[in-house]
């Protein structure tokens, strides 16, 4: 059984590298795509689903199926094709259009409850002053000196209101979060009940009564004023200054290739927290690349393509669970037992590979260097004297683009970064470079290493739709140990917390006269 | 053996004399020193002042020429042919020793065990 088992696996090696030809009625996208891995696998594992779903869709339902096809459902690394739509795409697109229309639903609703909830603010305090005048102003006594000046009271404070409202309110909205903003909200209801309770008082105690007194009226209306402004106040440090001071350390893992970052952040809810990470993740991550994933795939189906799986036993002999079950761990008892070196491939792959792009960096280098020496920044004199032949960045860039685009382009192909960077958005690069002085070596740098999200063009941003997964409340507050998940279609990020503990500090005083010395030489000489 | 800065040292000492021994090129003593004005006096074994930056006989090579004269571990050496070896560094005094053109030095040396034997001596002579 053993011996069958390892023939079949070395004619599936040797079938492999005559290409996917043989299975002619699945390779519709096969010949689209780059990625040269696994597929034909599936005509040599034996438990294939009598309906073998397309290539893209393996994703999708491969994992209801049983344990051993996980190795063709991680064929769906389609998206490094540049021609044809995978499902991942139509998957991102249908979520982007459908959740867009609720979301922006939701925001629109919530501006215009804020937009009331200020004019009414404001307008409160005016009519606190007005409607004295025009319900019964002959029985009203007339404004002395003291009165006019706290009109001047109440229109300042309400101009220093409006800005810090606009200041602190009126930003355009970053995100929209899952779930309602508690400390807003419950400021709303604060200003709400507020405003309500100062009505309350005012129709009761004033207008019923009619009261002559304007003066009081007046105060009452700055004290209103000076109330919201410490209601501001409020509001300013619950929402801004209270997750200053860093209280957790958190640790963002991608999920796809084990990226790490730790950041510090304050006493904020998880989905403030995971906000705040986003937006970290924009600017710190090395872009992700699915491309650089597919060996490590490939590699891992190698591992169970080799082996077949007979059941001997009869159909419906056991549950199917306990089927699996078994089959599972024969195979990995035969794959223990089997010489395995795999490794040993892995590690000369690898240094080949360092070699490869290694020399094509040292040629895509001199290239560069010997395009840039081609052109010269003209000075201002000599744009008087010779006017023929003068070329503005954009053409400066697509005259020496030929020279260096064959080198540039290998580089990339065997970096596996050619999808994030097109013809275009190169010569863009090159021009911009070339108008700000720079070297050839700072051309190159966003090419050599991969770069932040943020430095590619937007449609590499790809997923701008997150989705929290927490087992906790989204809104209660960030503790110690706490994780959660932050998905996007192609990936995730990993989230655990961990409290900063408290740092107890002593103090030591050293008298700078207490600094001595003494040479601590002990020798000994034989004479 | 403590002194008393300002205060001429006294001491009761031994005087041993060496007879230099050929080895090859080198003319050698047989035994090894340590201790100087220039090294850490609290690391000396024998000293029991640890302030005492004396030169003190750290090692004797067994059939030596300094062991046949009678030197013995832990001795601290007070003069050697006349000159004063109480406060000098650890260079010097191994340059006063390994003078080339000497065959013969004449040391000396004392040790706690002088000291007592004075004292026993003495005081059975208080006694008689």
């Amino acid at each position: 059984m053993d011996t069958e088992s390892t023939y079949s696996g070395y004619s599936y090696y040797s079938g492999r590298s005559r290409g996917s030809h043989r299975h002619g009625e699945r390779s519709r996208d096969r010949h689209k795509s780059r990625s040269k891995d696994s597929r034909s696998e599936k005509s040599v594992t034996i438990n294939t689903p009598p309906a073998e779903p397309l290539l893209g869709d393996s994703a999708v339902r491969g994992e209801q199926i049983q344990d051993d096809n996980w190795g063709e459902t991680t064929t769906a690394v389609t998206g490094t094709s540049e021609h044809s739509l995978s499902q991942e795409d139509i998957v991102r697109i249908t979520k982007d259009l459908e959740d867009s229309v609720g979301l922006d639903c939701r925001r629109y609703f919530t501006r215009t409850l804020a937009v009331i909830l200020g004019l009414l603010v404001f307008l409160t305090p005016l009519a606190f002053l007005v409607l004295p005048h025009l319900l019964w102003p002959e029985k009203l006594q007339s404004c002395g000196t003291a009165c006019e000046g706290l009109f001047i009271s109440v229109a300042f404070k309400l101009l220093i209101l409006l800005l810090a409202v606009w200041a602190l309110f009126f930003r355009p909205a970053r995100a929209g979060l899952p779930r309602v903003f508690v400390f807003r909200a419950l400021l709303a209801v604060l200003v709400l009940l507020f405003v309500v309770s100062y009505w309350l008082f005012y129709g009761v105690r004033i207008l019923d009564s009619q009261d002559e007194n304007y003066q009081g009226i007046v105060q009452y209306a700055v004290s209103l004023v000076d109330a919201l402004l410490f209601i501001h106040y409020l509001a300013i440090v619950l929402l801004e200054l209270r997750q200053l001071q860093p209280c957790f350390s958190v640790c963002v893992t991608r999920s796809t290739d084990g990226e790490t970052r730790h950041y510090n952040l304050g006493q904020l809810s998880i989905q403030r927290a995971a906000l705040a990470i986003i937006e970290h993740y924009y600017c710190d991550f090395p872009v992700h690349n699915p491309a650089l994933l597919s060996a490590s795939k490939s590699r891992a189906a190698k591992h169970l393509a080799g082996l077949k799986v007979y059941n001997v036993d009869g159909p419906g002999n056991n549950a199917a669970a306990g089927l699996a079950h078994s089959q599972s761990r024969a195979m990995i008892a035969a794959a223990a037992r089997r010489r395995d070196t795999s490794h040993n491939e892995l590690y000369y792959e690898e240094a080949e590979h360092e070699r490869r792009v290694r020399k094509r960096k040292a040629r895509l280098v001199v290239a560069v260097e010997e395009a840039f020496t081609h052109i010269k920044r003209m000075q201002e004199e000599e744009q008087k004297k010779a006017p023929g032949d003068v070329m503005d960045p954009r053409e400066a860039a697509q005259a020496i683009f030929p020279s260096m685009a064959r080198a540039l382009q290998k580089y990339l192909r065997t970096t596996k970064q050619q999808h994030c960077h097109s013809m275009e958005s190169i010569q863009q690069h090159l021009a911009f470079c070339i108008t700000n002085n720079m070297t050839p070596k700072a051309f190159l740098e966003s090419y050599l290493v991969p770069g932040p999200t943020l430095q590619y063009s937007r449609d590499r941003w790809l997923a701008r739709q997150w989705t929290l997964i927490s087992e906790a409340s989204v809104t209660s507050g960030l503790k110690d140990g706490s994780v959660f998940l932050l998905k996007c279609v192609d990936f995730s990020l990993v989230v655990t917390s961990k409290k900063i503990p408290y740092i107890q500090m002593s103090e030591e005083y050293i008298d700078p006269k207490s600094h001595k010395f003494v040479l601590r030489l002990q020798s000994e000489t034989s004479v | 053996m403590s002194f008393v800065p300002g205060q001429p040292v006294t001491a009761v000492v031994q005087r041993i004399e060496i007879q230099k021994l050929r080895q090859g090129n080198n003319l050698i003593l047989g035994f090894s020193i340590g201790g100087g004005i220039d090294q850490d006096p609290g690391q000396n074994p024998f000293s029991e002042d640890k302030t005492d930056k004396g030169i003190y006989v750290t090692r004797i090579t067994p059939g030596g020429p300094a062991d046949v004269a009678g030197l013995m571990m832990g001795d601290k050496i007070m003069q050697v042919n006349g000159w004063d070896m109480t406060m000098v560094t650890h260079d010097k005094a191994r340059k006063r020793l390994t003078k080339k053109n000497e065959d013969v030095v004449r040391l000396l040396v004392t040790r706690k065990s002088l000291e007592e034997a004075v004292k026993h001596s003495m005081g059975t002579y208080h006694k008689q």
